[in-house]
């Protein structure tokens, strides 16, 4: 037994170093889930270029469809590939054992990846990989330093030459009109098929759909806690009306 | 109707019973906003009971299952999550009311003679509280709940000799496992709530034997009519019960912003490193407790000398401890010849002021990584927080009080 808590204790250590990692200044977001063509192509994203390896294992495919106004037909077509039911939760068909032997650590489930480390860090991380080849992949991501992920949207941004300008807001020069950061990578290494300007909307969607997925209630808990609390406060009314009544006899 | 009353009030007491504690118990007229705090704390029991059964409905206890079945609650469970939300900010409600309610006591000298017992049994009520709120933070199975549960239980292994062995005797395994999981699901759902219960009606039944107290502190007892009805009493039904319907109405107003709206708080309702699944070999960050453990929490971590040759771990579960148990022993403490800070004199007015803000800050203090400056600053709280108590017989017997008023006042 003591040798088992030694070796998990071993097993943590590394853990303890990442921790100590600094933290870096990330790019404002705000989600928007009543932007149901955001969360759509959202959602074509996150099906095509992260769920081979990410899982969304706590939700189902029938109510992003419902929530997403996405037709069955057309969702089972075209954003399922295992051959899941359309009730059925989003799993996918990487074995974690095997996952952890090509990445270090198995890609982990993402169904509430907004939820635990924010949207502004998943969208800035999305925006964050760089040419680096002391690296084993060939990237690196100056929002999660050493991150054992390859850099799958390479072929939609381009691979960026130099560390990008996540945290830094684009300005424009007034006298000479130049805008400045307008794309988040100043120089690329590979092009892509998008420009700056696209790549970010589509990281923007990207975001925007996990942040749904990670609370897919959201709209409706704000839309009904308008009336909650109108019924609270008519209740209110009508308790003040009652004690004044009662009250009037004490003196 | 009145022929099904006399019946069963033939065979169980039930007339006289509404008239002891409602309709015949007659309450001081002159409570304030601050007498709120004890039926809103009763109204957000109710509510942890009633959610937490139809939680239960859906969730599963299992080291493998919890964390699925709490999203499961979350996603598929027809108003699962206003379920969850009602109970995981309830938790936090019944904190913030009971520290207001305690406070209310603390400065009105609620806990004087005659209501020792009073105080007493409410003070294990806020023990059983902590206890039930940390074992229902273990239920999600998220890291904060794994390494929170992980700290909390091995500070028992910092006492000496049988420490080890009782750390591992709660746990039922070396690690925070599934076992553990099991146990406090048991205890936080059945053992836990009976007990609290139990607790709340020998509290009520203590207080309704003598009586409330009120702002002016006067007895309005000794204070009664040809009836024998006190002069300065009101029936507690209707005048208390619709005067705390206004009350539930700003409470609930406030707390269903917070569930509609804001159910994380910013991370201190539900901590962000609850959404990941818990993992014995992947330790967060910075692990901190829920919010209204954090005070105490920042007495522990303040306390760093080894003394005697025992760890400062130990001293620091000494400290934190001692924190709680003091607060037992206060109606003795304090030799003031009147019970409301109205008519106490400055020094008892500065302290309880030096005394609530050290708590609120400790509390801060507890929920940030500790520094060099902050540990310091912890340490100087934690004596003020002490000194508040052990200081106590001497200022309120020292100091110059104003008369009190023979009969209640606004």
């Amino acid at each position: 037994m003591r040798k088992l808590i030694f070796g998990l204790f071993i097993a943590v250590l590394p853990a303890l170093g990442l921790a100590a990692g600094a933290t870096v200044h990330l790019d404002e977001f705000e989600s928007d889930h009543a932007d149901k063509a955001s969360l759509q192509r959202g959602a074509a994203t996150f099906t095509n270029y992260c769920m081979g390896c990410h899982s969304m294992e706590y939700a189902r495919y029938k109510r992003v469809s419902d929530d997403l106004e996405i037709p069955v037909e057309l969702y089972e077509e075209n954003l399922i590939f295992t051959g899941a039911k359309i009730g059925e939760l989003m799993k996918n068909s990487m074995s974690k054992d095997m996952a952890a032997d090509w990445f270090g650590a198995p890609p982990p489930d993402l169904t509430l990846e907004t939820r635990l480390r924010g949207e502004a860090w998943v969208y800035s991380y999305l925006r964050g990989f760089y040419k680096d080849e002391a690296r084993p992949l060939g990237v690196n991501n100056v929002v999660f330093p050493n991150v054992g992920m390859p850099h799958v949207l390479v072929g939609l941004q381009g691979l960026c030459a130099v560390k990008p300008n996540i945290g830094v807001s684009a300005s424009v020069e007034p006298l000479s009109g130049n805008i400045n950061n307008a794309d988040v990578c100043p120089e690329y290494a590979i092009e892509g098929s998008m420009s700056g300007g696209e790549f970010d909307q589509a990281m923007y969607d990207l975001t925007n759909f996990m942040s749904y997925m990670a609370d897919p209630v959201k709209l409706e808990r704000e839309r009904l806690g308008i009336f909650v609390l109108i019924f609270v406060a008519i209740f209110f009314v009508f308790a003040y009306l009652l004690n004044r009544e009662y009250w009037k006899d004490v003196h | 109707m009145q022929k099904l009353i006399n019946w069963v009030d033939e065979r169980l007491p039930i007339v006289d019973a509404w008239n002891k504690h409602l309709g015949k118990y007659y309450a001081p007229k002159n409570f304030n906003v601050w007498y709120f705090f004890g039926s809103l704390a009763m109204l957000v029991l109710v509510n942890q009971l009633v959610t937490g059964i139809w939680l239960t409905m859906s969730y599963n206890p299992s080291a493998e299952g919890a964390f699925a079945s709490v999203e499961y609650i979350m996603r598929d469970v027809e108003w699962g999550w206003l379920l969850r939300y009602l109970h995981s900010t309830g938790a936090s409600a019944f904190f913030i009311v009971v520290y207001l309610h305690m406070f209310r006591g603390l400065m009105y000298g609620s806990y004087q003679k005659p209501r020792e017992l009073i105080w007493i049994f409410g003070m294990l009520i806020y023990l059983v509280l902590m206890a039930e709120a940390f074992m229902g933070y273990l239920l999600p199975w998220g890291q904060m709940s794994y390494w929170g549960a992980q700290v909390i239980v091995n500070l028992f292994g910092a006492i000496p000799v049988i420490g080890e062995d009782l750390s591992l005797w709660i746990r039922g395994d070396y690690l925070i496992s599934g076992i553990t999981l099991n146990r406090f699901f048991a205890l936080h759902v059945v053992a836990l709530p009976i007990v609290l219960l139990g607790l709340v009606v020998l509290h009520i039944l203590a207080l309704h034997e003598v009586g409330s107290n009120n702002p002016d502190g006067i007895d309005i007892k000794k204070n009664k009519d040809e009836n024998g009805i006190p002069k300065d009493g009101i029936p507690f039904h209707p005048y208390y019960t619709v005067h705390d319907l206004l009350g539930v109405g700003v409470f609930f107003f406030i707390f269903f912003i917070i569930v509609f709206f804001f159910p994380e708080m910013g991370g201190l309702f539900l901590e962000k490193p609850n959404f990941e699944p818990a993992n014995a070999l992947k330790t967060p960050a910075h692990i901190a407790p829920v919010w209204y453990f954090t005070p105490f929490y920042a007495m522990l971590r303040a306390v760093t000398v080894d003394l005697f040759g025992l760890p400062a771990k130990f001293w620091g579960v000494v400290v934190m401890g001692g924190a709680i148990a003091i607060l037992f022993v206060l109606p003795w403490l304090d030799r003031s010849p009147v019970r409301s800070m109205r008519y106490k004199g400055w020094l008892s007015k500065i302290s309880l002021a030096v005394f609530a803000v050290s708590f609120v800050v400790l509390g801060y203090l507890g929920l940030v990584p500790a520094t060099e400056g902050r540990t310091m600053l912890a340490q100087v709280l934690t004596v003020v927080y002490f000194l508040y108590f052990i200081l106590m017989p001497f200022y309120t017997r020292m100091e110059k009080t104003k008369p009190v008023p023979e009969r209640v006042t606004g």
